[in-house]
């Protein structure tokens, strides 16, 4: 140690934290705002994730309606019913991918 | 395996009996030997990496111990110090699809994760514990969790079935997320795989082209180990999603 002792010097801390960031051992902090837990999806990512989302919805609801419609033989009626609540449970799993963090914590 | 000039993209994913006759009679098929050895190997991680028990860890034992921390972070972040009851469920899970995604990608090895069966029978099992334990954390009240609140009242019999719609839906979306990514990787590398025999057995101009295919194979490859990683991750982070939400409910 050559150096003088300057007023304060930095405690060792700070000093392992920045040798680590200087041999780019720290990941840089995830940029916040990301909700749904799965941070830096490249767009083709996002868009089969949302694609899937809403077809799961339609898909389960075509199902529930065409099982229905079986049961209490009212061919056509329930699952075209189902088919518009499918798709609009796709765009609520969709909302619910991308919602912002402080609106959904306020409106629960 | 390019059959009589045609390209069979599907045929790697049929299943066959595996260990000769005794497999044959229990109908024991290779995507069945390979959970299993995705299992052991698991198992041989944790029991052979943490044999040592050294202060300062070795290569494998330093691998078991992230494994292991990885996993309980992701539980306790995601679910709330509630999580520590979840995470030996999680832990297994993540690291059966892990396995089995990673055994995928080697040659002459199944990926058992690219059949549906086997990805829905996981969901079911996901979605059908998030419920158990949602249904014995908060008992009738569990029920709410399909009434959003602060809606007119009107409104409701329109918004829970779209509510129980959305739920249900978690089935399809997690099982048909790692079906399909891990399907359709395997589906272009015996695309190109084939390009690269048929063109290079067309003749001397096709070389080109042939290397150009093969080029494609090996990005492929590197593609596919991340995409095995990722889709285990996703699964497993969308599994403590689930367990947050039947634990809080909201």
């Amino acid at each position: 140690m050559s150096e003088e002792p300057s007023e304060r010097e930095p405690s060792f801390e700070e000093r392992l934290k920045s040798a680590r960031s200087r041999q780019g051992l720290d990941a840089p902090p995830p940029p916040p705002g990301n909700s749904g837990g799965i941070g830096g999806m490249s767009p083709w990512g996002v868009g089969l994730r949302v694609g899937i989302e809403m077809v799961s919805a339609l898909v389960v609801a075509v199902a529930i309606g065409y099982g229905l419609d079986w049961l209490f033989g009212t061919k056509p009626i329930l699952m075209a019913v189902f088919v518009l609540l499918g798709g609009a449970a796709g765009v609520l799993n969709v909302w619910r991918i991308f919602a912002p963090k402080q609106t959904s914590d306020r409106g629960r | 395996m390019a059959a009589g000039g045609s390209i069979d993209a599907l045929g790697q994913f049929k299943l066959e009996t595996a260990l000769g006759p005794i497999g044959a009679s229990v109908n024991f098929t290779q995507a069945n030997l390979m959970m299993v050895v995705a299992g052991l190997l698991t198992f041989g991680l944790l029991w052979v990496g943490m044999r040592p028990r050294a202060m300062v860890p070795g290569r494998l034992q330093s691998a078991a111990e992230m494994c292991y921390e990885t996993v309980q972070t992701m539980c306790i972040e995601t679910i709330g110090p509630e999580g520590r009851a979840f995470f030996p469920f999680v832990f297994t899970l993540f690291f059966f699809i892990l396995f089995g995604n990673l055994l995928g990608v080697f040659p002459y090895f199944f990926t058992f994760t690219s059949h549906i069966a086997v990805t829905l029978a996981l969901t079911v099992f996901v979605v059908g514990l998030v419920t158990v334990v949602a249904i014995r954390l908060h008992g009738w009240h569990f029920f709410s969790y399909f009434v959003p609140q602060g809606v007119p009242v009107v409104l409701l019999p329109l918004l829970v079935p779209i509510e129980i719609l959305s739920y249900v839906s978690r089935l399809i979306s997690l099982s048909v997320r790692l079906f399909a990514n891990m399907m359709a990787g395997h589906v272009m590398l015996e695309v190109f795989g084939a390009f690269v025999v048929m063109l290079g057995g067309a003749g001397i101009i096709f070389l080109l082209p042939a290397g150009f295919s093969l080029a494609v194979n090996v990005a492929l490859i590197g593609f596919e180990f991340l995409v095995a990683v990722l889709q285990a991750y996703v699964f497993a982070v969308l599994t403590c999603i689930y367990l947050h939400d039947a634990v809080h409910l909201h």
